[in-house]
């Protein structure tokens, strides 16, 4: 069964299209990352999988449509849609009661080992906490609860690189240990890119990317050209080429790796820079 | 490999939603604590002067001595009832609308506990748990009262069953929790549910938007229809002829009397309570709905 099954997915508010039309499947046990320009309709599909808000077209989440059976899929779907939204006026430990009173899924034991990792102090309250802390302490509750989607819209923002990078490496242990997806949009690409199985593109309400990263090992390429060989590179069409220190960098679509190995050292372009060379020609081909 | 999780009754979801709204709003209980140790302190410096003036009326007749001794247990009810009141209005007020300004609603809303689990938790504080909260003040500050005048009027040479034969501990109490739990609690349903109801639907100013429609109304009516049924509706149910009023205030003494709760059968055959019960639940339903739909401001 796939976790998340959307067709046509849009939502109009008023004049402003914020989705035009999505399609995505998502998977059990994959780590989808959600990457896209500000305003590209990132929040808004997280909102509409974790039933925040209504939509048009078809949306499956868990086999269920998530306004509908909202109350029933917040069981086994824990998000984050923002950072900074604790109660200010709650302690810490009054937080990990009423999470363990009325979370089925929620392993008490478990946020108060992350916890301990970091300076927080039980008793202190959610205002008394930096807004790292306070980030901090929403994303142990979360990473406690044992859902099997895990939706987060910028879920390390406000975090120091130290445990952006610890974050991201209790996920992916996390992962290893049992079956969930989790989709995760955020601008801090470079962080993420070592812990997704998937690659999402999204601008302008539409999705103008979508691959494994195991497809885009095998499609992609990027070629560090040195100056001799640029037109002869130039001619096999790149995607994007951009100016390196005593070379250009290319990126090429398809073929065989092989192919490039004479045009200079060939590599898997990082997801920022696939990122940057899809959406300038996205960007392009709809101006 | 899913596991399957233990299904958590609906009951705990609730009894963990009124506890949490105990710890975001201490007003819930410390307004009547407050207001119950302002009215002791201020009784144990009117006591100085009790004796004389328990004296002098003794001298009088039998309902002047009844009114010196009662007069400051009525009146420390009815502190306690006031703030009563202005703790419910002001907690119905904020109850769905803070947790939209500050955001926090998208928090409780990532947590499996429904909308109609919330708004119902919330609507029981102004309804069931303040008057409770209240009632149990009330009796513990009257007890402290009778206690210490007590040992006053002994020490004076006065018998203390003058207190106690005038303010019978458990018939007073009684009738003040009748009163808080029939009148304040549930015949007021209607004004807290409306209350919620606005908190969750304003984007700003819920108080304004809580009075500028009832009078608008009142105002239509009178101009477009020369009538004031609508504003006489709201007057005789929220503040005369309810079955807990069967006598005007104006007419009556100050005394215990005043706020003698009607007989049960009498306020269960109010046609006002039933109806407005209705109205109560017909708002919450709204509420709900509001809660669903609206984002953070």
């Amino acid at each position: 069964m796939a976790y998340i099954e959307a067709r046509g997915l849009r939502k109009t508010y008023g004049a402003t299209v914020a989705l035009d039309g999505i399609d995505l499947r998502v998977n059990e046990g994959r780590i989808v990352g959600l990457i896209g320009p500000n305003g590209a309709g990132k929040t808004t599909a997280l909102n509409a999988i974790v039933g925040l808000t209504p939509y048009e077209g078809e949306l499956r989440v868990l086999g269920r449509d998530p306004w509908r059976e909202r109350d029933r899929l917040v069981r086994d779907v824990c998000f984050i849609t923002d950072v900074a939204v604790l109660p200010h006026w709650m302690r810490v430990t009054q937080a990990l009661d009423f999470v363990t009173a009325i979370h089925p899924r929620f392993d008490r034991s478990k946020a108060e080992a992350f916890l301990a990792k970091t300076t927080i102090r039980p008793a202190a309250r959610v205002r008394e906490l930096s807004k790292g802390m306070v980030t901090q302490l929403h994303l142990a509750m979360v990473m406690a609860i044992d859902a099997q989607l895990l939706v987060l819209d910028e879920p390390t923002l406000g975090l120091d690189l130290l445990y952006r990078k610890q974050f991201y490496d209790a996920l992916l242990e996390d992962y290893f240990e049992r079956s969930r997806s989790v989709i995760v949009a955020t601008h801090q690409i470079e962080e993420v890119q070592h812990v997704l199985t998937d690659v999402v593109y999204i601008d302008r309400g539409r999705i103008v990317f979508n691959r494994s990263v195991e497809d885009v090992e095998s499609a992609y390429h990027e070629v560090f050209v040195h100056p001799d060989r640029l037109s002869a590179a130039r001619a096999l069409n790149p995607i994007s080429e951009r100016q390196g220190v005593g070379h250009s960098v290319l990126i090429f679509e398809g073929a065989e790796r092989a192919q490039f190995a004479a045009l200079g050292d060939v590599r898997t372009p990082s997801i920022a820079d696939l990122f940057v060379a899809v959406m300038s020609r996205a960007q392009g081909a709809a101006q | 490999m899913s596991t399957t999780a233990v299904e958590i009754p609906a009951a705990r979801r609730l009894y963990w939603s009124v506890r949490r709204e105990l710890w975001e709003n201490r007003s819930i209980y410390l307004g009547p604590l407050a207001v119950g140790g302002v009215v002791v302190i201020g009784f144990l410096i009117a006591l100085i002067s009790l004796p004389g003036r328990i004296r002098t009326a003794s001298a009088l007749g039998e309902r002047e001595l009844r009114e010196v001794v009662e007069q400051p247990f009525l009146i420390a009810a009815l502190m306690l009832m006031a703030i009563e009141m202005i703790v419910a209005v002001f907690y119905s007020l904020d109850a769905l609308y803070g947790e939209r300004r500050d955001r926090s609603v998208l928090f409780w809303k990532s947590l499996p506990v429904s909308d109609l689990t919330t708004v119902l938790a919330k609507a029981s504080i102004p309804i069931l748990l303040l008057p409770l909260v209240t009632w149990v003040v009330t009796v513990a500050t009257q007890v402290v009262m009778l206690l210490v005048s007590s040992v006053v009027l002994a020490a004076s040479g006065i018998s203390a069953a003058t207190v106690w034969t005038h303010v019978p501990l458990l018939e007073t109490s009684w009738i003040n929790f009748a009163h808080l739990v029939t009148f304040h609690g549930i015949w007021y349903a209607p004004l807290y549910a409306w209350l919620l109801l606005v908190s969750a639907w304003a984007t700003r100013a819920p108080f304004l938007w809580a009075v500028l429609p009832p009078v608008a109304i009142g105002i239509f009516e009178r101009i477009a229809f020369g009538s004031r049924h609508f504003v006489t509706l709201l007057q005789t149910h929220f503040l005369g002829e309810s079955p807990s009023d069967h006598a005007s205030p104006v007419t009556m003494e100050m005394s215990m009397d005043m706020l003698y709760p009607p007989t049960l059968g009498h306020f269960f055959a109010s046609s006002g309570l039933w109806v407005g019960l209705l109205v109560t639940a017909v708002f919450l339903l709204g509420a709900v709905r509001l809660r669903r739909v609206r984002g953070p401001l």
